[in-house]
């Protein structure tokens, strides 16, 4: 069959949309993780700022207060997180654990008021040079500024790990906080800035999904993708480029196994449905697979509590 | 002297409200298994309109959401059989084996399975709806408006109720239009907006022009609305998610039926039964025809809508092939209902296979 170009500047589209939630989450979770904490409360923070997201835009009727509010959802349930681990030190795994199943139950008791309604519609940027160029256009733009942010935020989480002092910062308290601590930094406060930054970022993805990318309100609509979102930044070892890479083979694999079943290729569909999660695994231990460089970028005081005897 | 009385005329009203409130509530109480949440607005939330019909003839009614098709399902029927509930809807076709199991051991308890076919036992009873004629209904309506010849639908699972709704789609959109193709998605999913909209995307650009879905959310019906193309809701009336492309719904219409069990439980003349109502019993329920469909499409439509209520119309009459040219059904001849519960073969003009 001939490929039309169009076409496949269409799927490409489709891949970066259904990206956006995967690259904002994990970007949120990698600064949490550089700083030494692991949150596995991904999933719950999504799905508050989902329900969050959703609720605001409904009863205020703005988007902008929808999505701002989404992200201090996040930033308030992610503050119970960073309470929890760092003034009482507990257990960041079990603690992180707790967080979604809250999360999950909390925004389906909230949700009970907006299942049925109908979202609205969010403005996108640049809908006139939709029909411009072939192929490039529809990929460039007629988007919605969360996708924009999404596909920038990489670059700048890698260039402010990478390139400024307070990257520095973080990525010291990560490593060996006490180091960081007898240098005069104050652990706990980056850690806790670095915990609420990654929970906006989580509540941000939740309002892509509940706003933007299926525009209505529906118990458990994040679907796994927080858990996605966190094996991202493993497995991208802690390289915020390489989660756009993940991120782009991911949805890419979801969406390219729909169109080859409506192509009709004979390929079991359970294999091509699997297919996202192998393959995602596979390349990204195999882009990631120097050692020396994995020792580099991996926090090492990764989940270990911090407390300062005084 | 005189608080004595008032004493004693409070607690004789009193007794008497609850007599009148027991005599009205008819001490049954009736429980429902759901295997989504009841704001999904499809599937889980069109029973729970069901029970709500059941509540407002004045029996007590409980319910249980989210719960898997595996071993938890055995742990709610046992939970509910034991906690006094006297009839038990389970919702979804993965519940068949726990209820069958689960009825064995409460022989007091009636049991009624929603699209399964196993009665092991005289208290399990099961019921189902012909979705397929409805499913008619929308094929008559994606053949004739179809302008790309290209009907996308977006599939949940291989089981036969998915096929039979494939086929009879699949026919009556022929039947008027010849040139047609379904193009197939497998979600694998009941209810995921996310993948259930990618699927719908990429059938979109794949050149279909309207598109049908045998899954549970309102996702599908939104991207068509964002592309421009037409779509069908499914199960509960999707038309204010969807104004512009959204030409009709088919409704599942449990109501009638919860109501009638219960009462039948209540006046001690349950029996077990097989019941499989469709567009003529009222158990499906086509939404109102949008302004879109061309008016003459719309009386034929209406005429269809008759005609397989009274039986006039078989939403499968021969000759039917399937996808290699075997003939199914011969001319002349419908399928009867044993072929239409173990369908597991496309017809012809379905592209692809049935995933295994």
């Amino acid at each position: 069959m001939i490929i039309d170009i169009n076409f496949v500047g269409l799927i490409i589209t489709s891949i970066m949309a259904s990206a956006v939630p995967l690259i904002l989450a994990s970007c949120g979770e990698l600064i949490t993780e550089r700083s030494g904490v692991l949150n596995l409360g991904v999933e719950g923070m999504m799905i508050i700022g989902a329900i969050s997201g959703f609720a605001l835009m409904t009863v205020t009727g703005s988007l902008f207060i929808a999505v701002v509010g989404a992200m201090i959802a996040g930033v308030l349930i992610s503050t119970i997180f960073a309470f929890l681990t760092q003034t009482l030190i507990t257990n960041h795994v079990a603690t992180g654990l707790a967080l979604t199943i809250f999360g999950i139950g909390i925004s389906a008791m909230i949700g009970k008021n907006f299942v049925g309604i109908p979202g609205k519609e969010f403005p996108v940027l640049f809908k006139s040079l939709k029909d411009t160029i072939p192929f490039l256009s529809p990929i460039l733009f007629g988007h919605s500024i969360v996708f924009y942010f999404a596909f920038t935020l990489p670059f700048f989480t890698n260039y402010f790990l990478k390139k400024t002092k307070l990257g520095l910062i973080v990525r010291a308290v990560g490593d060996s906080p006490e180091s960081a601590s007898n240098q005069g930094i104050n652990v706990k406060l980056v850690r806790y800035s670095c915990i609420l930054y990654g929970g906006a970022m989580c509540g941000l993805a939740g309002a892509y999904l509940s706003m933007i990318y299926t525009p209505q309100w529906i118990e458990n609509m994040t679907g796994g993708r927080g858990w996605i979102a966190l094996a991202l930044v493993v497995f991208s070892t802690w390289n915020p480029i390489k989660i756009l890479i993940g991120a782009m083979i991911f949805g890419g694999l979801t969406i390219i196994q729909f169109h080859m079943q409506a192509m009709g290729v004979r390929i079991p569909v359970q294999f091509l449905t699997a297919l996202p999660y192998i393959v995602t695994i596979v390349v990204l231990v195999v882009i990631s697979r120097d050692s020396r460089k994995i020792r580099l970028s991996t926090p090492s005081s990764l989940g270990k509590s911090f407390y300062k005897d005084n | 002297m005189h608080k004595i009385f008032t004493r004693s005329l409070v607690s004789s009203l009193v007794f008497l409200f609850t007599l009148t409130v027991s005599a009205v509530a008819k001490d049954v109480k009736a429980a429902f298994v759901y295997i989504g949440p009841t704001g999904d607005h499809g599937w889980t939330y069109q029973h729970d309109v069901g029970r709500k019909a059941v509540e407002a003839a004045g029996y007590k009614t409980t319910y249980v959401e989210g719960v898997p098709e595996s071993a938890d399902a055995e742990r709610v029927l046992r939970q509910l059989a034991n906690s006094g509930h006297d009839v038990i809807f389970t919702t979804s076709f993965g519940y068949m084996n726990p209820t069958n199991k689960v009825a064995k051991e409460f022989p007091n308890v009636k049991f009624e399975h929603a699209t399964g076919y196993k009665r092991e036992h005289p208290n399990v009873s099961t019921y189902a709806a012909r979705f397929y004629e409805g499913r008619a209904i929308l094929g008559t309506i994606a053949g004739s408006m179809t302008k790309s010849n290209v009907i996308g639908y977006v599939a949940s699972f291989p089981i036969p109720e998915v096929i039979r709704g494939i086929n009879s789609f699949t026919l009556a959109a022929q039947k008027v239009n010849p040139n047609i193709k379904t193009k197939i998605v497998w979600a694998f999913t009941w209810y995921d907006p996310g993948k259930e909209s990618e699927a719908a995307k990429a059938l979109i650009d794949q050149g279909a022009d309207i598109i049908a879905q045998h899954t549970d959310s309102t996702a599908i019906v939104q991207i068509a609305e964002k592309a421009g193309v037409y779509a069908f809701g499914q199960a509960s009336d999707m038309d204010k998610f969807a104004p512009k492309a959204v030409l009709t719904s088919v409704e599942n219409n449990w109501g009638p039926y919860y109501v009638d069990r219960v009462k039948a439980v209540a006046n001690g003349t349950w029996s077990q039964k097989d019941t499989w109502h469709g567009i003529g019993d009222g158990m499906v329920v086509i939404s109102d025809l949008d302004s879109a469909i061309p008016s003459d499409l719309q009386a034929k439509v209406k005429k269809l809508q008759a005609d397989l209520a009274s039986g006039k119309v078989h939403a499968f009459t021969g000759p039917i092939y399937d996808q290699k040219g075997g003939l199914m059904v011969a001319e002349g001849k419908t399928a009867d209902d044993g072929m239409l519960a173990g369908m597991m073969t496309y017809v012809k003009g379905v592209e692809g296979d049935i995933p295994k």
